[in-house]
């Protein structure tokens, strides 16, 4: 009964998206205020049914309701009750549900903070969301249902694939999709803004919240997807150039060239078309990303199921928003008028660099992903773009971006002296060198590449630190008054401080981990040791273990480093016997500078265990540098000026540095 | 160049390094071996998602780790491995796709939308400094302007 109601409370969404997507729409264009109010309150009460919807979901799942498929096809009555809960988005059905979930979200929040925004432009955003909504839910409704029913009602589900048992997986989802649906806010923005033929700076500082929730949702999301498939897949490989990845990567992208055009669109009202631009293709990638995910054309651990109908259906939504967007942009792009003056070395020159390599790397991911499938389909020959292709595109497109990454916020808006902000970096600079010296002369395994590397990570880390020492005048003031400086700062500048700083760390961790990583790959049997790098594994002792809904085989393994005794550490492998699958569960030890990588594998037939272990420097970086610059979007988010429901201008607050 | 590039993306590449060689795989050669698994990262594993036969323990990936080491020890250069490999499998086998007619697009386009974008703006700051650049009233327009704030004048 309560399913029933579940379905019927979607059904009644995609009806209230339907008067959301026209009503308010028509009321902007006649000025009729009454008509316009009319958004608020269908966003709202959207969001409150498809929630009802996706709570109606999770009790089925979490009471085991066999008699829905869904649940059927996806849950155990044996499963722990979080991946009960996961494996509600761990399917097509469910995670479109969340996907609209989401998007209901979003709307509503506009709803109920947007108070300050101009009526005409926020019925125009909300039903411009609306239509989304009704695209997404139609799609649930006719080719991906959640709710259907099975008769007979079976005694026991069928399991969910065990690599998605996951706590990591668990929360990769939600993250993924808060950043991906997160870009229709720019999008809805930025259709709002073609239609009423004006960008203004409050425009582009109501932009810039939503996208960069997004981009920080986005950031956590694909850092979660990569840290599973590093301890999950068994390798210790983070990240593959598959195109599933890839998919959420080129949104990220654009979302980052997004963030900094905004700033200029914001601050100095030049950039407009090109910001609304990438609005567009930034959430264009999120539906094609979707495409591509949930279609079919791939096979992955996320194409739950192909389904034909879905991907041709999915792509005629990908169409009609990406080719609508764009028509509408050519044919009001024109009249939006640029302001903002400026000369080439400046803020705004330094902006557009880094637009246009986001913008080419962009290119590298989508081309190198989608143009096997394009040959394919045009009939050319088969052929595979793989890492190597990347390495040799993306890497060198995005080597510079990164070296003048502290370089551009020490830049003033109109005209820039070059050598002022090269000064302000010389400390960098040198301690740059230093590392990459320090590196040259103390590691002698690896490529000499790598000290530069690491020089890279240390420009990108004291650069993030230089722009803002340079602006609380530290060492140059009273300790004190540096202080009270760094309080004054607006949010906004710690965070891109964070951001840029994990950048560098980031950068570290992929260095180290690519350069220096050592591997021992053996057999062993009970007793037996082998070494990697400085340590040394004993094999005491394999055993079997039950889990909940597995039965693990598990080696337990002795780590010393030079003679010291650091304790057992215990990888698995687990059977899962409802699914028929297995997993390996490597057992992972970080000390924060590096991870000791164990896995074990089967039963050689010998008496012996495959052993497979990697010490892998500074991969703990990489995670922790995406958490840092995510933790530094969430910062820049609590900034005053953007503080949802702030209707007033920080800009009357009186700042003791000059305009960032 | 070629080296420096790939050395480069050696060096900052995002892709795995890690490997799924499985015991007693190796070659007892080292520098063979090290010839191998450069090879292996070049390779795809056939049945799996973008992966290199390097970083897949599916059964066809440890064959193929069998074939590029055979062939190694025969005395094949690295170049006539992939070769073999190609003309067993086709252009498909290779994660680095060939530069051949059908995907000249593919490996342009990344370093087309750098150098046009670049160009392109160039362009822009061109035109807009050029229209930006005041040019002095003609003698026809001076009098017309001197006429308008003549008659606007009283009742400004």
């Amino acid at each position: 009964m309560i399913t029933e109601l579940g379905h019927f409370a979607l059904i009644l969404a995609f009806a209230v998206a339907l008067v959301q997507m026209v009503v308010p729409m028509v009321g902007a264009h006649r000025g009729d205020e009454a008509l316009m109010g009319v958004a608020n309150k269908a966003a709202l009460m959207q969001f409150v049914l498809i929630g009802f919807a996706f709570v109606v979901l999770v009790h089925a799942f979490v009471t085991s309701d066999f008699s829905l498929k869904l649940v059927n096809d996806n849950s155990h009555s044996a499963k722990p009750l979080i991946y009960k809960i996961s494996g509600v988005w761990a399917n097509h059905e469910g995670s479109m549900v969340l996907w609209v979930l989401i998007l209901a979200l979003y709307g509503a929040l506009v709803a109920f903070f947007g108070s300050n925004l101009p009526s005409v432009l926020r019925a125009r955003v909300l039903a411009v969301q609306g239509s989304i909504g009704v695209a997404f839910l139609g799609f649930i409704l006719i080719t991906s249902n959640p709710f259907l029913r099975l008769s007979p009602v079976p005694f026991e589900g069928k399991g969910l694939n065990p690599l998605l048992q996951d706590p990591g997986l668990a929360f990769h989802p939600p993250f993924l999709y808060a950043g991906y649906v997160g870009l229709s806010m720019a999008f809805s923005f930025a259709i709002a803004a073609l239609i009423e033929g004006r960008v203004d700076a409050s425009w582009a500082r109501w932009v810039r919240p939503w996208t960069l929730a997004a981009w920080t949702a986005l950031t956590v999301g694909i850092a979660m997807g990569s840290w599973w498939a590093y301890y999950t897949l068994g390798w210790g490989g983070y990240w593959f150039w598959d195109p599933v990845e890839n998919a959420s990567l080129m949104p990220w992208i654009i979302a980052t060239a997004l963030l900094h055009s905004a700033i200029v669109a914001e601050k100095r009202g030049a950039l407009k078309s090109w910001t609304i631009l990438l609005a567009i293709f930034a959430f264009s990638l999120s539906l094609v990303g979707t495409f591509l995910v949930r279609s079919g054309v791939l096979n992955s651990v996320h194409a739950f199921a192909s389904d034909p109908l879905r991907g041709v259906v999915i792509l005629g939504i990908v169409t009609f928003f990406v080719g609508g967007a764009l028509v509408l942009y050519g044919w009001r792009a024109p009249a939006l008028k640029a302001e903002g003056m400026f000369a080439p070395m400046s803020r705004e020159g330094a902006l557009i660099i880094n637009n246009l390599l986001l913008s080419a790397a962009g290119v590298a991911v989508f081309i190198g992903t989608l143009y096997p499938l394009f040959l394919d389909a045009l009939g050319g020959p088969k052929i595979t773009v793989g890492a190597p292709f990347f390495n040799m595109t993306f890497v060198p497109i995005m080597l510079p971006l990164l070296i003048l990454v502290p370089l551009g916020p020490l830049l003033g808006w109109k005209r820039a002296e070059l050598v002022a902000a090269l000064e302000r970096l010389m400390g960098a600079g040198a301690l740059a060198v230093l590392v990459s010296l320090c590196v040259l002369a103390f590691v002698s395994k690896g490529p000499w590449l790598a000290a530069l590397g690491m020089g890279l990570a240390t420009w990108l880390v004291v650069g993030a630190f230089a722009e803002f020492a340079a602006r609380i005048s530290l060492f140059k003031s009273p300790l004190g008054v540096s202080l009270r400086r760094a309080r004054l700062l607006p949010r906004a500048q710690w965070g891109m401080a964070f951001a840029h700083g994990g950048l560098g760390i980031l950068v570290a961790g992929l260095v180290g981990m690519t350069a220096w990583q050592s591997e021992l790959v053996t057999a062993l049997k009970e007793g037996e040791s082998a070494t990697v790098a400085d340590y040394t594994l004993t094999l005491e002792k394999v055993g079997l273990r039950q889990g909940p809904n597995y039965e693990a085989l598990v080696g337990i393994i002795r780590v010393k480093n030079d003679g010291k005794d650091l304790g057992f550490m215990m990888p698995e492998k687990r059977r899962f016997p409802v699914e028929r699958q297995e997993k390996t569960e490597a057992a992972i030890r970080t000390n924060g500078m590096s991870d000791l990588y164990v896995v074990i594998g089967d039963d050689n037939g010998h008496g012996g265990y495959t052993v497979r272990a990697y010490v892998n420097p500074f991969a703990p970086w990489i995670w922790g540098g995406a958490i840092i610059m995510a933790f530094g979007g969430l910062v820049s988010l609590s900034d005053r000026r953007y503080r949802v429901g702030a209707p007033t201008r920080a800009r009357s607050r009186p700042q003791a540095q000059p305009a960032e | 160049m070629r080296r420096l590039v790939l050395a480069l993306s050696l060096l900052v590449a995002l892709a795995a390094p890690a490997l799924a060689v499985n015991p007693g795989e190796a070659l007892s050669d080292p520098a063979l071996e090290a010839r191998a698994r450069v090879i292996s990262k070049e390779l795809r594993c056939l049945v799996c998602q973008n992966q290199s036969i390097d970083d897949s323990d599916a059964d066809l990936a440890a064959d193929l780790r069998h074939l590029v080491r055979e062939r190694l020890t025969a005395g094949d250069s690295d170049q006539q491995v992939l070769d073999y490999l190609v003309a067993r499998y086709g252009d498909f086998v290779l994660l680095r796709p060939p530069f051949i007619s059908a995907t000249v697009l593919l490996w342009l386009a990344p370093f087309g939308v750098v150098v046009f974008g670049a160009l392109g703006l160039w362009l822009a700051y061109r035109r807009r400094s050029a229209v930006r650049a005041p040019q002095a009233l003609d003698r026809d327009e001076q009098s017309r302007l001197a006429s308008l704030l003549d008659e606007n004048a009283p009742r400004g």
